[in-house]
């Protein structure tokens, strides 16, 4: 129940460029992601997925434009945006219990010991219960497995009660069961807590059935739109900066440079990392 | 054996110590940071010869030195953090720095062995006070820092988008770092660091799932492998730091044993 006659938009980016290491990622981008849609964020390795989610987090300033993230300019710290990071190997072997880890979140960025207060170990447990966790927790987080892992860190990720919530890669190293799993439960929540999601992926064919509109990215360009409209052989060879062959095949779309298929090449790529 | 001054000290030195390197060492296993302990002991090792040599006591030349490496350690952050290369050469660097001030001080044979594997029965009234208000000033400051440290330790990117500034909670953990490592030098040497600050933490947390029971676990083993080390020394003659780095290893490898029939903690 908002006062404003205009509902905000989830994410607003007027004119942005973002460079790093002198390197520019995204060169004069515009677009406006709706409060309550799911946005399927692709593009190739490097393309800029990661940095504009860390844009959008206040990490990292652009170097030119305007970025606004639910009405107001992106900020480092703000609770309204829940944030899942790309899944690394932690360091450390500790059999610390997945409820500790997912509570390490509350509050975190205070000083002093940790601990959470009864009001915050019930936002805890009910971030855990919106996903289904809640047994799940009590084991190590190191023996669980990949799928269950992703369940808990996207309880993590709404603490807070956030209306925005940034998802990097959450499919990777999971099997299409999985992956589908994680989908089905991030578009329910959305759904639920009428937020807004950008979820990115090496492959568009999981979030087939979840997402609102896809927004590719590629050679510094952007391009945001419902499936049909920019997964295109015209729309992505511009992005690539090369011949792109969209096929698709029955409910499945494969993106073609020539004989290569690109997102399965990425994909495949990336499971040595 | 209680009827000796000495053996009094040395079980209040080892149990101050003990306390602070099981509760600082679960959180530096926590990061996967023990290699930076290891060195960062060596380079006290170069701060307590160059202390003697320059009329200091060791203990201050070694928290002088274990402390700007760990600032510097924090600092350098994510460009050193993993560089095991980079780090094993200072630690290198710092014991032939050791080598060089024993040659400029000759009569320093006894020091230099209580330097290396420590000399828990040698520690007066003067060093465990001392001991005492190094304890109170690392465990003030990480109970300060507790809470990002961990959210920074298990989810930095989350930490960082939350507000979280890395580098000032790596930089003060490494100084807490230091200052234990300085005061766990005092008890097993500087070579054997490891074994109060590693071993009971690493086999803590693979008996509890809890922070709140591993931390204390992590200071209840540390304490009681000290402790049984000095009785055992006591009674066999054999040095204290060889008790207490068999203890401690043998905890570290029976927490390697499955232990399926038991219920997760």
């Amino acid at each position: 129940m908002r006062a404003e006659g205009k509902e905000n938009k989830a994410v607003e980016l007027e004119d942005v460029t973002i460079a790093l290491g002198g390197r520019p990622i995204l060169n004069r981008i515009c677009l406006a992601i709706e409060s309550g849609e799911f946005i399927g964020v692709l593009g190739p390795n490097g393309s800029g997925k990661t940095t504009l989610m860390r844009a959008i987090l206040g990490l990292i300033a652009p170097s030119s434009g305007i970025i606004r993230v639910l009405g107001e300019p992106a900020r480092r710290g703000n609770p309204a945006v829940g944030y899942m990071p790309q899944h690394r190997h932690t360091a450390g072997s500790l059999r610390l219990s997945g409820w500790d880890f997912v509570a390490s979140a509350v509050n975190g960025h205070r000083w002093g010991l940790p601990g959470a207060s009864a009001a915050e170990r019930r936002e805890i447990d009910g971030a855990l219960d919106l996903v289904g966790a809640g047994a799940l927790a009590k084991r190590p987080l190191m023996e669980t497995s990949g799928g269950e892992r992703q369940r808990l860190l996207l309880a993590q990720a709404l603490l807070g009660r956030p209306r925005l919530l940034l998802l990097d890669e959450p499919l990777i190293s999971l099997d299409p069961h999985h992956q589908r799993t994680v989908v089905g439960l991030v578009r329910e929540l959305q759904k639920a807590l009428g937020i807004a999601v950008l979820f990115s992926a090496h492959e568009i064919n999981p979030l087939m059935e979840a997402l609102d509109r896809v927004l590719y990215l590629g050679g510094g360009q952007a391009a945001l739109g419902k499936v049909a409209e920019v997964i295109t052989g015209p729309v992505l060879s511009r992005l690539y900066g090369s011949e792109i062959e969209v096929m698709r095949m029955g409910n499945r779309i494969f993106v073609m440079s020539g004989e290569h298929d690109l997102e399965k090449a990425e994909h495949r790529h990336d499971a040595h990392l | 054996m209680l009827t000796y001054d000495f053996m009094l000290n040395a079980f209040a030195a080892s149990a101050i110590v003990a306390v602070v390197a099981g509760i600082v060492g679960y959180f530096l296993v926590l990061r996967g940071q023990t290699f930076a302990g290891h060195a960062l002991s060596h380079v006290g090792f170069a701060g307590a010869t160059g202390a003697v040599l320059l009329g200091i006591p060791a203990i201050w030349g070694l928290v002088g030195f274990t402390l700007i490496a760990g600032l510097g350690m924090g600092v350098l952050g994510e460009r050193i953090s993993g560089r095991d290369v980079a780090i094993g050469v200072v630690l290198s660097l710092s014991i032939g720095l050791g080598v060089l001030f024993l040659h400029f001080y000759t009569a320093y044979a006894t020091q230099v062995t209580a330097l290396l594997f420590g000399n828990v029965l040698g520690v007066n009234r003067q060093t465990l006070w001392t001991l005492l208000g190094l304890a109170i000033v690392s465990l003030a400051g990480l109970a300060l820092i507790a809470r990002p440290l961990l959210f920074a330790s298990l989810q930095p990117e989350l930490a960082e988008a939350k507000g979280v500034s890395l580098q000032l909670v790596s930089l003060l953990f490494l100084a807490i770092v230091a200052l234990t490592v300085a005061e766990c030098a005092q008890i097993v040497g500087v070579l054997l660091v490891f074994t109060l600050m590693v071993g009971p933490a690493a086999a803590a947390g693979r008996w509890t799932t809890h922070l709140g029971r591993g931390v204390a676990l992590a200071a209840a083993l540390a304490l009681a492998e000290a402790w049984a080390g000095i009785a055992l020394a006591y009674h066999t003659d054999w040095p204290t730091s060889f008790w207490i780095t068999a203890l401690s290893a043998g905890v570290y490898f029976a927490s390697l044993v499955p232990l399926r029939k038991m219920r997760p903690a």
